[in-house]
């Protein structure tokens, strides 16, 4: 029942990619995992059928962050298509492995994105069918728009990562 | 710099029981149960370690028992008594909801021998009241096993009163001590208690010993066989120089206790005034005055207790979230659950638990690297 995470994971965790709020998202969704309780946001950007920026927020255990930073790098730029299909055994890999308890976190992750990319889908539908607005002015309606500060300042290297028991 | 806050899960040995230990590894090394001298030589000194513990504890040294831990002690005890009494008019045992797992356990396995278990509730403050129990409590209950001390958020209950109430329907009264040494004084006789465990590494001695205190009056089944050690209820060879450890360590605590205590709730305070003063949105878990001076349990709102342990942990700060045993458990601590924290608020939560080398340098040092961690991982909560 060790709890090890690979440097990776926690290089992900301390310094996580792609983190903070996005203003005016074409896509987005919340997901959440009732055993463990922890959250994850998603916002994303769609330009010309591909991923052009994603982000998300946590609330959640070292892994949820990094699983989610590793995943955004990967599928930015992907199509939609690609996206969808991304599997979260890949986020673990990515990662050097998950400890087994720790696996649903990037199961999460990838559902998290398949919702935020079903969001997108459902709001084009949406735009077709009320062809007077404009693909490009699409708000974010379900997005509380608040202005926070998106991106967290990294604080100190991680220097020295231990191993966890 | 290391701070090390995480002493309910385990501490450092002291340099004093180390030496005290020594000899029984290297020249004192005899089974204690060996008739030749220098097992005779020994056994004579497991007797005065339970003398010696039972001037501290109270009750009778021939009714302490060693084991291998609180975890064999609590197994030995609880199911001990629930198996020699079974077929017997009373079938139910009480715990309290708070109890560690090796308590729940224990007792969840006796419903397979026929046994009914009912769990006390504590109040929101997380204690075990009287009244409590007294709901629930009958002519038919065995056993009622409440904890001196809780581990996770450090609340002392009236164990005195409740082994009153377990012995006004003929109950036996057992009481998990592991956390009380030594915030409490502890006296078996005058608090009425039957039956007690303690493990030594949870206070500057050894991993590896525990006690179990027994009443003589009381029948129990042994769940360990063999050579017949500890009068038949415990087999295997005396760990001797672990014995020894743990009396020294019992007898540093307790001597030592009044400027420990005083130097540790200082430390304790300090850390929770300056944590208040540093970080908004936080809330104290069970009863700040009615709780052990070494234990804090803190929610911190919008961000996850995990998060929180690591981030730390990387700064060189050793906390954890609930007990140690259940940080890989992915579900909530079920003792906050049991004090009615918020269901929102249960995965936010990290313990600080002091101990006798921690310094007010080191606390300063924890609040710096707690005020950059909140700050880092609020920043990117999706909750506001
Ligand atoms: C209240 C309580 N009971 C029992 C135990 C188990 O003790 P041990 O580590 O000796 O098995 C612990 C600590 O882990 C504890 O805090
Ligand atoms: S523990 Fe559930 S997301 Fe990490």
């Amino acid at each position: 029942m060790a709890l090890n995470y690979t440097k990776k994971t926690m290089d992900n965790f301390l310094k996580p990619k792609n983190i903070g709020q996005m203003k005016k998202a074409d896509g987005y969704a919340q997901i959440g995992n009732m055993v463990c309780g922890d959250q994850l946001d998603f916002f994303l950007k769609v330009e010309n059928g591909k991923i052009k920026d994603v982000k998300f927020l946590s609330f959640g255990c070292a892994s949820n962050i990094a699983t989610a930073s590793v995943m955004t790098e990967k599928v930015k730029g992907m199509t939609i298509e690609e996206a969808k299909k991304y599997p979260w055994q890949k986020v673990s890999a990515e990662l050097g492995g998950l400890p087994s308890q720790k696996q649903h976190c990037s199961v999460m992750a990838v559902q998290g994105l398949q919702k935020a990319i079903a969001d997108y889908e459902e709001r084009q539908k949406d735009i077709k069918e009320t062809p007077k607005k404009k693909t490009k002015t699409t708000k974010a309606k379900r997005v509380k728009t608040k202005t926070t500060k998106a991106k967290p300042k990294a604080t100190k290297k991680a220097k020295t990562t231990k191993k966890l028991r | 710099m290391q701070v090390y806050l995480d002493n309910a899960a385990t501490t450092r040995v002291d340099k004093r029981v180390i030496q005290a230990m020594k000899p029984y590894y290297s020249k004192l090394y005899a089974n204690a149960s060996s008739i030749h001298l220098l097992g005779q030589r020994n056994n004579l000194d497991l007797m005065e370690a339970k003398e010696r513990i039972s001037k501290i504890i109270g009750g009778e040294a021939r009714s302490i028992y060693f084991t291998s831990s609180a975890t064999e002690s609590n197994n030995m005890i609880v199911k001990g008594v629930a198996l020699a009494n079974r077929g017997g008019k009373r079938n139910k045992i009480i715990i309290s909801e708070m109890e560690h797992p090796c308590v729940r356990e224990s007792a969840h396995s006796l419903k397979e021998e026929g046994f009914k278990i009912e769990y006390i509730k504590p109040n929101k403050k997380g204690i075990i009241t009287k009244a409590e129990l007294e709901k629930i409590i009958d002519d038919k209950t065995l056993l009622v096993s409440v904890m001196m001390v809780n581990n996770e958020i450090g609340t002392i209950n009236n164990v005195k009163q409740l082994a009153k109430l377990a012995h006004d329907h003929g109950a036996y009264f057992h009481t998990d001590a592991v956390q009380a040494v030594p915030y409490l004084e502890i006296d078996i006789k005058k608090m009425g208690i039957d039956m007690l465990s303690l493990s030594a590494h949870k206070f500057n001695g050894p991993k590896g010993v525990g006690l179990a205190y027994i009443d003589s009056k009381i029948k129990i089944k042994p769940l360990i066989v063999g050579g017949g050690q500890e009068e038949g209820l415990r087999a295997g060879t005396y760990n001797l120089p672990g014995i020894i450890g743990m009396t020294k360590a019992l007898e540093l605590a307790y001597n030592e206790r009044d400027e420990y205590i005083k130097r540790v709730k200082e430390l304790r305070d300090y850390l929770w005034k300056e944590m208040n003063k540093e970080i908004s949105d936080l809330k104290l878990n069970g009863d700040l005055a009615k709780r052990v001076p070494a234990n804090l349990n803190v929610m911190f709102y919008s961000i996850e207790g995990e998060a929180i342990l690591i981030d730390l942990s990387r700064q060189g700060v050793s906390v954890s979230t609930g007990s140690a045993c259940s940080a890989t458990d992915l579900k909530g601590s079920y003792v906050l659950k049991s004090i009615g924290l918020d269901k929102n608020y249960l995965n936010s939560n990290v313990r600080f638990s002091l101990g006798k080398y921690n310094t007010k340098e080191e606390i300063d040092y924890t609040i710096k690297c707690l005020k950059k961690t909140v700050k880092r991982l609020r920043a990117f909560s999706p909750i506001k």
